[in-house]
């Protein structure tokens, strides 16, 4: 068992550095470089002037090099300009060069400087992080009882009128993504047009404080899309279950329907959709950045776009770790948590 | 100046698409009539949920097909008086021969919401369902081999999948559908590569099956390379010589990455199936009649799978209809100008509180064509079950 | 609840008629039943598959699904209508008056939940006993059924045990509140031979010790004899022959009855002499049954006219014995006639040796945690040592039970696995690491083999016509597309099925029918050597004995070597010229037939034969019951293989658990893998032997 989690997570950490190898190389292609240094420098530089630029910052080395320099594990590039100042990746404004780290990069905690925000890239992602949590938090707690609610409900009577409606609802739900979730939710609620101004358009003001006026909307909007698919699965699943002979063998025990469904078949049902609970995190990341787009709510998600709309690269760059690191984690928990439901793999 | 009531719009929007209904009440009425003979297809009709779903995926395909003569007017042109006007507003001294009224009302750019919606519906019933199509081929000729032969190929191909599998979608959109990015020619690279796996796919298909008959072999796969290649120069690379095949750079940005992203999905079905079907008899039965293992891969194995893989078809165009729309919506989209739905709602959606007519329209019409190819869907799994 | 008693039979069935409503219409699947289970005895109910018998068995637990219902008679539980309690009712008598056990035990028991709380859920729901309580009452169960080590047993997961001691642990579950009536619908149809035994000992053995009545629902009839007091025989939904056991087997008075004898190999039967007969014709689908008699289509003594009209009623033969018959020509029927002599086949003589087999080894290897890898390699020895010589026109029998390696000796002959060590040589070449791709295009149509499953076989996806032409294509017969077209259909004359068969798909062909297509596909490259692996076993007795007389036909044309793996001695006795027995990888004991069913044996040779149910009451049975299971191929005994069960094993001290045997010759080529001293051998008694010789 210690084997297997070791392997696993040997392998995360090996596709965690790919990918970020690979975020890293599609941000530095010499075209953004390019637009850096114009955006940086002077907008009308030739072309001359921007190899220039790049060199003496040390974007002209090889991009292995620059990402173990971006890693940590490869000492930072020093240059001394004609004018005698010594440049480095490690040094910072102000700093004596002589005293400069040689190793600064994603290792020792250093995760660069934003050039939209103008501020550490860590203290943007902390606080924005926290805040997508928030939300996070709250679709988490709607959504997986919802779904699991739907599913069981649906599948332990295949094709009776409560599976079809509730059946129904669900491939709704899965042909609404959250851009036009959210856009019929606003209209409906938060504007003039129908006049039902139950909750608010925006969700800026439930960045200091959570309400219900305007918290609901996001939250129900993600909500929405992710359970369909969740209560679908968890509905195919259940209704397998009920058809499985040993069902059959508890029936004829005598158990009652009730006992049946709880005690009999949820343990083995639930095994499926569990792990399609903690797959969906990848999507839902995609639904974070639309909703916080959306609701204004400025978050993680929204950090994102503004630094790929922006070319922020050190600011993309260390959002792209921290969603790798996340999905990588939840496919890890997916994993473990398969082998631990199911007895017959655990026991083997 | 009046404008349409509520029930007046309905009518003429109804008038309007006429050219649908007629084709739509030829196509049900031919397919009930031969219900019988039309395999999977014809037993569609007998679940309630398959014909409700194929209605509305018809509805919009025959939108696209007769969006000229639905729309009415050109989803480009404006006509400055009629910004950010509600819907049925009727136009101020129109110019003869065009259409008296906004029937959707219309955008912020003074452009007809109607028209922009059913001109909207071309794109998508175009790329999405030619994309989810590339991501088959490419899942399944990397899925079967993967599933059936297992080994290193399937150890480093699943590798790479979980890679892809791994990365945030919006990140790989953000990355890869940017102007900068066409410079550098990785689009095209890419484009190289996934496009070589249709060509790829039937040159072995002819092989396998036909290699006892040299002369039947050599003729299809001959068709395959000429016809394959000749595509392939024009899509991939915009070098048609005689210029047929053409894919504008930025749709192709799009087009490849929507590829891109599917096709891991796929491969994992496909070598799911490939896994499964791999321990039947006659899989083995083939195995002592000395078959290639391509041969038992493509026409033992994929033709039992074709079940689960149809449904995923559906499904997947619906997905692909939504990540098509993410793009638009984050102004990834074909062109700024194009009536793409994603972008139609976010321009949309800035004003929504005041004009909720401006995204509304997309939105449903998005919507509408995602959950037709989900019932689609699962009347077709509910009647692949009964076979 | 309480459960009262009553004075009469436990279980009346009276004119029970079952249908089942779906969107073609009313499918009736029972017609006027009738049945009755004494307190104390066991019923058996005979019938092969499609014939209702498990629907009757679901109808009496009331458990017949959405789409079934009961339309007519009444089953009465202790006097009770079953049909007119509510659900509370039933609920209460379900596990703790009427149980049921069936097929598979593995699907049986809910993988997620321990044995133990599986088993105490009966008391606590019936008796309302405390949890303590209730575990005591489990392991008394779990020990009643014969299982070692019950607090670990009840500890455990299904999956962690052995399907034969699921199947006790079913039976056990069943048990667990004194029932007075157990149904069994094909308890032991999943189960290896041996162990099979032993659950039928065990079900008699519980049987007298609680006096529980049974209803013992299975196809095969001499399992049938060898549990139950009455018999009840059923045909396409109707009971057809009802009575006591003996009188139905000595005085059989229904042509079904009569054709169903005649077509399983009893002892008596033999391939040249006394060929079993096949039941000519189909059975009929639910909507398309004939007027008058079920049976009458396909019946010898069919009558225009009479069989055909009407309603047939049971009549009964015997009052006192409570014989009952549906034929009108019971009294008409000469039933001591004797079965008329067949064609004059020729018996053929066998001719060069075409396959050689020496010291074939066969070794995987595998990781000692499958899932999460690592730890030391383990070696599974799945083929050790086997040799053999197989001959033209031959008929070879592979015998051994789950785990014996048979499927993996024939998955080396074929080329899909590659041996280890030694020899297989066919027509003077050896193939035994020449894999299947590797080989050229003679040699795979040489050696081709028919597969167990029938409804696996066909690829569902392409006609029937199609598969054998691609055979035909790939063995490269045929010059062109219209030449094999030709020859295809000649293969389907073959096999005697109607050329029209060509056009259709798989799902439109029954299980016999398929396998037909499959034995086409193997012949279609005029193979030298056919490997059947278990080719009936899968099928219904009557159309077994089509099949396997077909392959014998098709032997004696092509001069053609068989290769017949089964698990079922009656056909293998039937049927094959030589034997050679098989016990986890090891070749136990080789020889003609005859010398195989005859001592000396190998111990386990011994234990087989008795274990094998024979239908025929004049035959007496030495009485062995092989105790545990099949040891795990990963983990196998020392020594000998078989140690662990012999019964034998301490007549030669401690030889057997410390050296493996040596492979001794006795009277002429007979072959015996043991260690038992020549005059122990000697001293062996037929385990099969005729009561009175008549």
């Amino acid at each position: 068992m210690w084997l297997f989690l070791l392997k696993r997570t040997g392998l995360m950490f090996i596709t965690a550095l790919c990918l970020t190898f690979v975020v890293f190389f599609l941000t530095n292609l010499y075209p953004n470089l390019e637009k850096l240094a114009k955006t940086e420098g002077n907008m009308r530089m030739t072309d001359q002037q921007v190899e220039q630029w790049l060199d003496t910052r040390g974007y002209s080395q090889p991009m292995l090099k620059r990402y173990g320099e971006w890693l940590g594990v490869v000492p930072s590039y020093r240059y001394v300009g004609a004018d005698g100042n010594e440049r480095g990746r490690c040094i910072k404004p102000g700093m004596d060069p002589a005293i400069a780290p040689n190793y600064c990069g994603v290792l020792q905690g250093d995760f660069g400087f934003s050039s939209v925000f103008k501020v550490d890239v860590s203290t943007i992602i902390n606080k924005r992080l926290g805040l997508t949590g928030w939300l996070m938090l709250f679709v988490m707690i709607v959504m997986i009882p919802m779904a699991l609610l739907i599913g069981v409900l649906a599948g332990m009577r295949e094709g009776s009128k409560l599976d079809r409606s509730l059946s129904s609802f669900s491939i709704v739900t899965t042909a609404t993504p959250e851009y036009v979730s959210g856009v019929v939710f606003i209209v409906i609620f938060a504007s003039s047009a129908v006049g039902l101004r139950w909750f608010k358009g925006s969700a800026t003001s439930a960045m200091t404080e959570i309400t219900f006026a305007n918290f609901t909307l996001p939250v129900m909007t993600m909500a929405f899309y992710g359970m369909g698919y969740v209560a679908r699965m968890t509905r195919a699943s259940m209704a397998e279950v009920m058809t499985a002979q040993y069902i059959r063998t508890a029936r004829l025990k005598g158990v009652s329907f009730g006992n049946i469904v709880v005690k009999h078949a949820l343990r083995n049902a639930l095994i499926a959709p569990f792990t399609v609970i903690m797959l969906q995190f990848p999507w839902l990341l995609t639904g974070v950045v639309i909703v916080e787009t959306l609701f204004n709510y400025k978050g993680f998600g929204w950090v994102l776009v503004q630094a790929a709309s922006n070319n922020d690269i050190e600011l993309l760059l260390s959002c792209s770790v921290v969603a790798v690191i996340v999905v990588l984690i939840t496919q890890l928990i997916s994993d473990i948590g398969y082998v631990f439901l199911n007895p017959r793999i655990r026991m083997s | 100046m009046n404008s349409l009531t509520g029930w007046e719009i309905a009518l003429q929007i109804g008038i309007q698409f006429t050219p649908v209904w007629v084709a739509l009440a030829i196509t049900l009425a031919a397919s009930m009539y031969y219900k019988d003979r039309l395999g999977l297809y014809g037993h569609l009709f007998d679940s309630r949920v398959g014909i409700t779903g194929l209605i509305i995926v018809l509805f919009w395909a025959f939108t696209a097909i007769f969006a000229d003569l639905v729309a009415t007017h050109d989803a480009l042109s404006q006509i400055a008086s009629m910004k950010n006007k509600k819907p049925g507003t009727q136009i101020r001294n129109a110019a003869d021969g065009i259409y008296q009224y906004y029937l959707l009302g219309g955008d912020n750019l003074a452009r007809d919401i109607f028209s922009r919606m059913v001109m909207g519906s071309r794109s998508v019933m175009i790329i999405a369902p030619a994309a989810t199509a590339f991501a088959f081929m490419v899942g399944i000729t990397l899925g079967l081999p993967a599933g059936f032969r297992g080994g290193k190929f399937d150890t480093s191909i699943s590798f790479l999948a979980n890679l892809v599998l791994a990365f945030p979608v919006i990140l790989l959109f953000f990355l890869l559908v940017t102007p900068e990015i066409r410079a550098t020619g990785v689009p095209l690279v890419l484009a190289g590569v996934l496009f070589l796996f249709p060509i790829v796919f039937f040159v072995v298909l002819f092989q396998s099956r036909f290699y006892t008959q040299p002369m039947k072999r050599n003729v299809y796969v001959a068709t395959t390379l000429v016809l394959g290649f000749w595509a392939y120069s024009g899509l991939a690379f915009n070098a048609d010589p005689l210029g047929v095949f053409y894919m504008d750079p930025n749709l192709l940005n799009i087009f490849v990455s929507v590829v891109f992203v599917n096709s891991p999905t796929v491969f994992r079905i496909v070598r799911g199936l490939a896994l499964d079907i791999k321990t039947r008899d006659y899989v083995a039965a083939a195995q002592t009649r000395g078959e290639g293992s391509w041969y038992i891969m493509l026409w033992e194995i994929l033709p039992n799978a074709r079940g689960p893989l149809i449904v995923d078809f559906c499904l997947r165009i619906g997905y692909t209809t939504i990540l098509l729309g993410t793009l638009g919506f984050f102004g990834l989209g074909v062109s700024p100008e194009s009536p793409d739905w994603g972008m139609t709602i976010n321009e949309g959606r800035k004003l929504m509180s005041i004009y909720p007519h401006l995204a509304i329209p997309p939105a449903v019409a998005l919507m509408s064509l995602v959950l037709g190819l989900n019932l689609l869907a699962d009347g077709l799994r509910e009647q692949s079950l009964k076979d | 609840m309480q459960k009262w008693d009553y004075d009469g039979p436990i279980l009346e069935i009276d004119n029970l008629s079952i249908s089942f409503f779906t969107r073609i219409g009313e499918i009736p699947a029972v017609m006027d039943f009738s049945c009755k289970v004494e307190k104390g005895k066991a019923v058996g109910l005979v019938g092969e598959s499609g014939c209702g018998k498990s629907t009757v068995a679901l109808g009496v637990m009331q458990d017949l699904g959405v789409n079934g219902k009961i339309v007519g008679g009444s089953i009465k539980f202790k006097g009770r209508d079953l049909n007119t309690m509510t659900d509370e009712e039933l609920r209460d008598i379900r596990g703790s008056e009427i149980a049921m056990i069936y097929q598979e035990p593995m699907a049986s028991l809910n993988p997620a939940m321990k044995i133990s709380k599986q088993l105490m859920e009966v008391p606590i729901i019936h008796e309302g006993v405390s949890e303590k309580e209730a575990y005591q009452m489990a392991l008394q169960v779990v020990a009643d059924v014969k299982l070692p080590d019950p607090e670990r047993i009840l500890n455990s997961y299904p999956h962690q045990l052995s399907g034969g001691q699921q199947q006790r642990i079913v039976i056990a579950m069943a048990l667990m509140s004194k029932p007075s009536l157990l149904i069994l619908d094909e308890p032991t149809t999943a189960l290896d031979v041996t162990v099979e035994a032993g659950i039928v000992d065990l079900v008699k053995g519980l049987g007298e010790k609680y006096g529980t009545s049974m209803l013992f629902i299975s196809h095969n009839l001499g399992l049938v004899l060898d549990t139950c007091n009455d018999i009840c025989v059923m045909y396409s939904g109707e009971a057809v022959e009802t009575g006591p056991i003996k009188e139905v087997f000595d005085k059989m008075r229904h042509p079904y009855t009569e054709a169903l004898f005649r077509s399983i190999p009893l002892p008596g039967a033999d391939k040249n002499a006394r060929p079993l007969i096949a039941i000519p014709g189909n059975f009929p689908l639910p909507h398309e049954r004939p007027q008058g008699c079920n049976f009458g289509p396909r019946c010898n003594y069919f009558d225009e006219g009479r069989c055909n009209k009407g309603v047939i009623e049971m009549s009964t033969i015997d009052a006192d014995a409570d014989h009952n018959s549906r034929c009108l020509k019971v009294e008409e029927i000469d039933w001591d006639a004797p079965i008329a002599a067949a064609n004059d086949v020729e018996v053929v003589e066998p001719g060069r040796t075409i396959l050689k087999v020496s010291n074939l080894r066969k070794y995987y290897e595998v990781a000692a945690n499958a899932l999460f890898g690592g730890g030391e390699k383990r070696v599974v020895k799945a083929n050790e040592t086997v040799s053999f010589e197989a001959r033209e026109s031959e008929t070879l029998a592979i015998v051994g039970e789950s785990g014996c390696g048979k499927s993996t000796l024939a998955k080396m002959l074929l080329g899909l696995e590659t041996a280890s060590d030694g020899t297989i040589s066919l027509n003077n070449h050896d193939i035994e690491s020449v894999g299947i791709q590797e080989r050229n295009v003679d040699t795979v149509s040489s050696i081709q083999m028919v597969f167990q499953n029938p409804f696996d076989t066909l690829n569902p996806s392409m006609t029937v016509g199609r598969q054998i032409v691609r055979a035909l294509e790939v063995f490269g017969i045929g010059v062109d597309d219209g030449d094999r077209e030709k020859r295809m259909l000649e293969l389907l004359d073959l096999v005697k099925l109607p050329r029209e068969f060509a056009k259709r798909m798989p799902r439109q062909l029954s299980g016999g029918q398929k396998q037909r297509v499959g034995i086409a596909r193997a012949f279609a490259g005029d193979a030298q050597v056919v490997v059947a692996d278990e080719p009936v076993s899968a099928l219904d007795v009557s159309v077994q004995a089509a099949v396997t007389d077909l392959l014998m036909e098709l032997q004696r044309k092509n001069k053609t070597t068989m290769l017949f793996i089964s698990h079922d001695l009656s056909i293998v006795r039937y049927i094959s010229d030589r034997v050679m027995v098989m016990y986890l990888g090891h070749v136990v004991e080789m020889g003609t037939t005859d010398q195989v069913f005859a001592p000396p044996y190998h111990p386990y040779t011994e234990a087989l034969l008795s274990a094998v149910p024979i239908a025929d009451t004049s035959i007496e049975r030495e009485h062995i019951v092989l105790e545990g299971d099949i040891p795990s191929a990963v983990n196998p005994p020392s020594g000998c293989p078989f140690q662990t069960r012999c019964q034998h094993k301490d007549k030669v001290g401690n030889k057997c658990e410390t050296e493996v045997p040596p492979l001794r010759v006795m009277a002429g080529d007979h072959e015996i893998k043991c260690h038992l001293s020549d005059a122990d051998m000697d001293a062996m008694t037929p385990v099969i032997k005729l009561a009175n010789l008549d």
